[in-house]
């Protein structure tokens, strides 16, 4: 019995000098140092998608046959909307006015200033109207006039509401390209 | 090289720091330094220019209620300009999409559309809100002002204001 008691005891005794000489400081540096190296990609992740350029999933009806009905991988550079750099026939993406949670991606037709003409229903008949964008709006539409919600609908939007502008489709393999102006 | 490293360390170190800086004041929140005096009692007045900018209002903004865009009636909030998206306003958050609000200085009833914000400034005469260019899309909306955190005597919480009678919610 004493042996198997004395045998128990080095054991835990053993078990416990080996706890001791654990480099728990060295552990939680490098834990340390391991956590700031991950939020410092983080945050460079951050820092690029917002300033520099991002991807963004584009999918609907409203960009055919720009962009596919089932939905592409589109590259969104961020720097031309800050400079106020864009120009009529980009494709963009934006909040859309209706709902802030949900990104569209839209044709720009005109900047502040222009005078876009439109059809109001291309579905039924010709029948069209011209209005003047007002200053520090811009006019957007999707590509398919048929189905698309657009400032046809909602009018111009606040050029604030632009993330960006889409130059390249990423994703699917065969549909890879860039994206052109177009009128 | 031995004079080079200190100096690279050093932009190293303030690469992070603005990384870090820049990432927190895009997402979780940040400050403004206030001018105008649109926003009069609410806010005092900065004059334009050095030392006047010290003497301004510093509020702090959060950014978590852009997560969902959940905001209250009565909020101060910062925005976009809807007709020059470089400047940014605060103001009072009046109505919220979907109620039904009466113009101010006529009898008109306006059903703010989806997706869509009343904004006023709290001194009415010296103030460009929504009364001259309409409800603003609340994509434009960039935080919530929440507190005064600079000059010292002046730290507080910025109080909800919940508007008057003219606001119905629907």
């Amino acid at each position: 019995m004493s042996t198997a008691g004395s045998r128990i005891a080095s054991f835990l005794g053993g078990a416990a000098a080996r706890f001791g000489k654990v480099p728990w400081r060295e552990i939680r540096e490098e834990a340390f140092d391991r956590a700031v190296l991950v939020l410092k990609a983080a945050c460079f992740v951050h820092v690029v998608n917002t300033y520099v350029v991002g991807i963004a999933f584009v999918r609907g009806p409203s960009m055919l046959p720009t962009i596919n009905l089932t939905g592409d991988v589109v590259a969104v550079e961020r720097v031309s909307p800050r400079w106020g750099s864009l120009a009529v026939g980009d494709v963009v993406i934006l909040l859309s006015p209706e709902n802030p949670r949900k990104t569209v991606a839209k044709r720009v037709l005109g900047l502040e200033g222009d005078a876009v003409t439109f059809l109001i229903d291309p579905a039924r008949g010709s029948a069209s109207q011209t209005v003047v964008v007002p200053g520090g709006h811009v006019w957007v539409q999707g590509d398919n006039i048929y189905s698309s919600r657009d400032s046809r609908q909602f009018g111009p939007v606040p050029y604030g509401l632009i993330q960006g502008r889409a130059f390249c489709k990423v994703w699917p393999p065969e549909a890879v390209g860039l994206i052109g102006q177009k009128l | 090289m031995g004079t080079l490293n200190p100096l690279w360390f050093f932009m190293k170190k303030s690469m992070t720091v603005a990384l870090f800086g820049i990432t927190i004041s895009d997402r979780y929140a940040t400050v403004y330094s206030l001018t105008g005096t649109s926003m009069s009692p609410t806010f005092t007045t900065s004059s334009p220019g050095f030392p006047g900018y010290l003497k301004g209002d510093i509020v702090l903004v959060e950014k978590f209620c852009l997560e969902k865009y959940k905001f209250s009636r009565g909020d101060v909030i910062a925005f976009k300009s809807p007709s020059d998206h470089k400047r940014e306003f605060v103001k009072r958050l009046i109505a919220l999409p979907g109620d039904s609000m009466q113009i101010p200085d006529t009898s008109d009833i306006l059903k703010i559309p989806e997706g869509h914000c009343w904004v006023e400034g709290d001194n009415k005469e010296f103030s460009l809100d929504s009364r001259h260019f309409g409800p603003i899309p609340l994509g434009l909306v960039q935080g919530r002002v929440t507190h005064i955190i600079w000059p010292p005597q002046r730290i507080s919480k910025v109080e909800r204001k919940v508007a008057m009678e003219r606001v119905r919610s629907t």
